[in-house]
């Protein structure tokens, strides 16, 4: 029984020591829902296991307890329903931009024609804005247009979930800008269910439906599910000047600044769902540590 | 200011004429020769009139002259052009690299891909690379009965270590990233050796393609100088006991020259697999 598009259940993932020493926990009581068409950010410390969690859901690691169900179906192991962006583009050097995409998307498709692949895979390539370079290889594009294609390779596939993992972590202030409005475009048209890590406080408020908090780790947990409702479409340039756009982003702050850490192996348990925030209507805020404070400039 | 590569040219050359010339200088001396015979010419019988020990290279260039335009006569076992001799030695290194490669690169994906074969092998394979591969000749002969089987097993033996290694290598330091890219696509097994692993390890096979091809040549020489027969090994040897060392510089000078082609060939391949990340 399934209520939601994709539901995480008890998520724990342990790494043996070396020696006797007892295995290091990096995160547990790991409960969380994923509607359809949602956009969620995962913002955390670095090291609190965000890649790991991403990796559970990828299919490319198991977790050491817990379920994840997607579609109603329980879910192992690596499959196409599933693109992932990783977070250093990973796409094939020997290949072009264009074979690189259809590489992938002759993989989810072998019955089609090799035109049929180009023209789909091409099709992508526009969407990105690089058309014209789909002959290039890798090393002959900078690192924005590499992370495009990666994008154009993830999107073509049509997974039904897209996982990112700091897509644009690599990149340029300016350039990750350009990619993240590009971004909400391809997603405003396709509607898919995105998953995505991020360090950026700012790239997680103009892109998510609703924010994942994560403690620091070892033991890190879910502690709160922040709702983002600043309406779409939304314009990179002009987000700033939103009336609530610094109640978010200050709420978001201080959990990285303070309730990370104080709340780091003490909130949540078994089958217990993150809290869920509204820091515009002021629901769910935790009494402590929400004081509105100017945060000037970027962070 | 010529470019940088006319100016090494230029030096090139100068190069080669300051060479030839101290040698023509050095071997045509007006005149018998004076000097006291050597240990080593007494022993060559040089001394008695024979004209001298070390050819001028006048001498050598006529020679190379006759013998390239007669590269591929036969004219029996012991007047086989230049030519011929050269493609039988060439015949051999292709045909035990070959067999090397169709054992060491399916074998090298196998260690390189799980460790455990790999620690497995691993003893075996580092007590049989340092192996001179001539040591093993005994043992073919005994066993295959056969000469000129005999040196391609040689060579056989001799290239399939760098192959091994170098394959077992790139295969294991294939990047994780792109094995996961593989994952997630549910690419089956076969194809991801294809289109994946292979391709990025192949560069690096390919380097050891060139080590093997490059030991071939040196060992072939020396084989053929045991086994005999054919070849260009065998056509030294055969020239060192006619007393002709014109004959063997030539050899020594296309042994050079077809090392460097062989070499040229597995470099201009690697050209088209190399990729840039
Ligand atoms: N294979 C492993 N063996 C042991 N520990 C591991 C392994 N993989 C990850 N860890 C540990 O798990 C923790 C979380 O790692 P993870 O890569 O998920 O962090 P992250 O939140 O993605 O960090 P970042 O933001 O820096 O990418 C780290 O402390 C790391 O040391
Ligand atoms: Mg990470």
């Amino acid at each position: 029984m399934s209520l939601h598009f994709i539901e995480v259940e008890n998520l724990a993932r342990r790494f043996p020591q070396p020696g006797r020493k007892p295995p290091v926990t990096v995160f547990e009581h790991v409960n969380f829902n994923i509607e359809k068409g949602e956009f969620i950010c995962i913002i955390g410390h670095s090291g609190c296991g965000k890649s790991t969690i991403l990796n559970v859901l990828a299919g490319l690691d198991s977790p050491s307890e817990g379920e994840f169900v997607m579609d109603g179906k329980e879910v192992s192991g690596p499959s196409r329903d599933r693109g992932v962006i990783f977070q250093n583009h990973s796409l094939l050097p020997w290949r072009s931009a264009l074979g690189n995409v259809s590489f992938a998307v002759g993989a989810r498709w072998p019955e089609w024609s090799r035109k049929k692949v180009r023209e789909h895979s091409r099709s992508y390539l526009e969407m990105v804005g690089l058309a014209n370079a789909e002959n290039k290889k890798p090393s002959e594009l900078s690192g924005g247009m590499r992370q495009r294609v990666g994008i154009a390779r993830a999107f073509a596939i049509e997974p039904k979930l897209l996982l990112m993992d700091e897509p644009f972590g690599a990149l340029d202030a300016l350039t990750r800008g350009v990619i993240q409005e590009e971004l909400l475009q391809i997603w405003g048209r396709t509607h898919q269910t995105v998953f995505m890590i991020t360090h950026d406080v700012d790239e997680a408020i103009l892109l998510a439906d609703r924010v994942l908090l994560m403690t620091n780790g070892p033991d890190a947990r879910i502690a709160e599910s922040v709702v983002i409702d600043i309406p779409r479409p939304r314009d990179r340039s002009a987000i700033h000047q939103h009336p609530e756009y610094y109640t978010i982003r200050n709420h978001l702050v201080d959990f990285l600044i303070t309730r990370s850490k104080t709340l780091q192996g003490r909130v949540g348990g078994p089958g217990q769902q993150p809290r869920t925030v509204n820091p515009v209507k002021g629901t769910g805020v935790p009494e402590r540590g929400s004081t509105p404070r100017v945060v000037g400039g970027t962070g | 200011m010529a470019s940088l590569n006319v100016r090494a040219a230029i030096l090139s050359v100068l190069f080669l004429v300051l060479f030839l010339g101290a040698w023509q200088l050095a071997t045509a001396p007006p005149g018998a020769p004076e000097h006291e015979l050597t240990e080593l010419e007494l022993l060559m019988g040089l001394g008695a009139g024979s004209g001298g020990g070390m050819p001028a290279p006048t001498q050598v260039f006529s020679l190379a002259w006759e013998e390239l335009s007669l590269a591929f006569h036969d004219g029996g076992p012991n007047d086989k052009g230049i030519g011929l001799q050269l493609m039988y030695s060439v015949g051999r290194v292709l045909a035990g690299f070959a067999l090397a490669v169709v054992v060491a690169v399916p074998l090298g994906f196998l260690i390189g891909m799980s460790p455990v074969l790999n620690k497995a092998l691993n003893p075996y394979i580092q007590v049989l690379k340092p192996i001179s591969p001539l040591a093993w000749m005994p043992l073919a002969l005994f066993t295959i009965q056969d000469a000129a089987t005999s040196a391609i097993f040689v060579i056989f033996i001799c290239s399939i270590w760098p192959m091994l290694v170098n394959t077992a290598f790139g295969v294991a330091s294939v990047k994780r990233d792109w094995l996961n890219v593989a994952r997630t696509l549910e690419l089956s097994n076969l194809r991801t050796a294809l289109f994946v692993i292979l391709p990025a390890a192949a560069p690096t096979i390919l380097t050891g393609m060139r080590i093997s091809i490059g030991i071939s040549w040196l060992v072939i020489v020396a084989a053929e100088m045991l086994v005999g027969g054919t070849g260009i090994g065998y056509y030294v040897w055969n020239e060192w006991n006619n007393l002709d060392i014109a004959a063997v510089i030539f050899a020594i000078v296309m042994i050079g020259i077809v090392g460097m082609l062989l070499d040229a060939v597995l470099a201009q391949a690697g050209h088209f697999l190399r990729y840039q990340e």
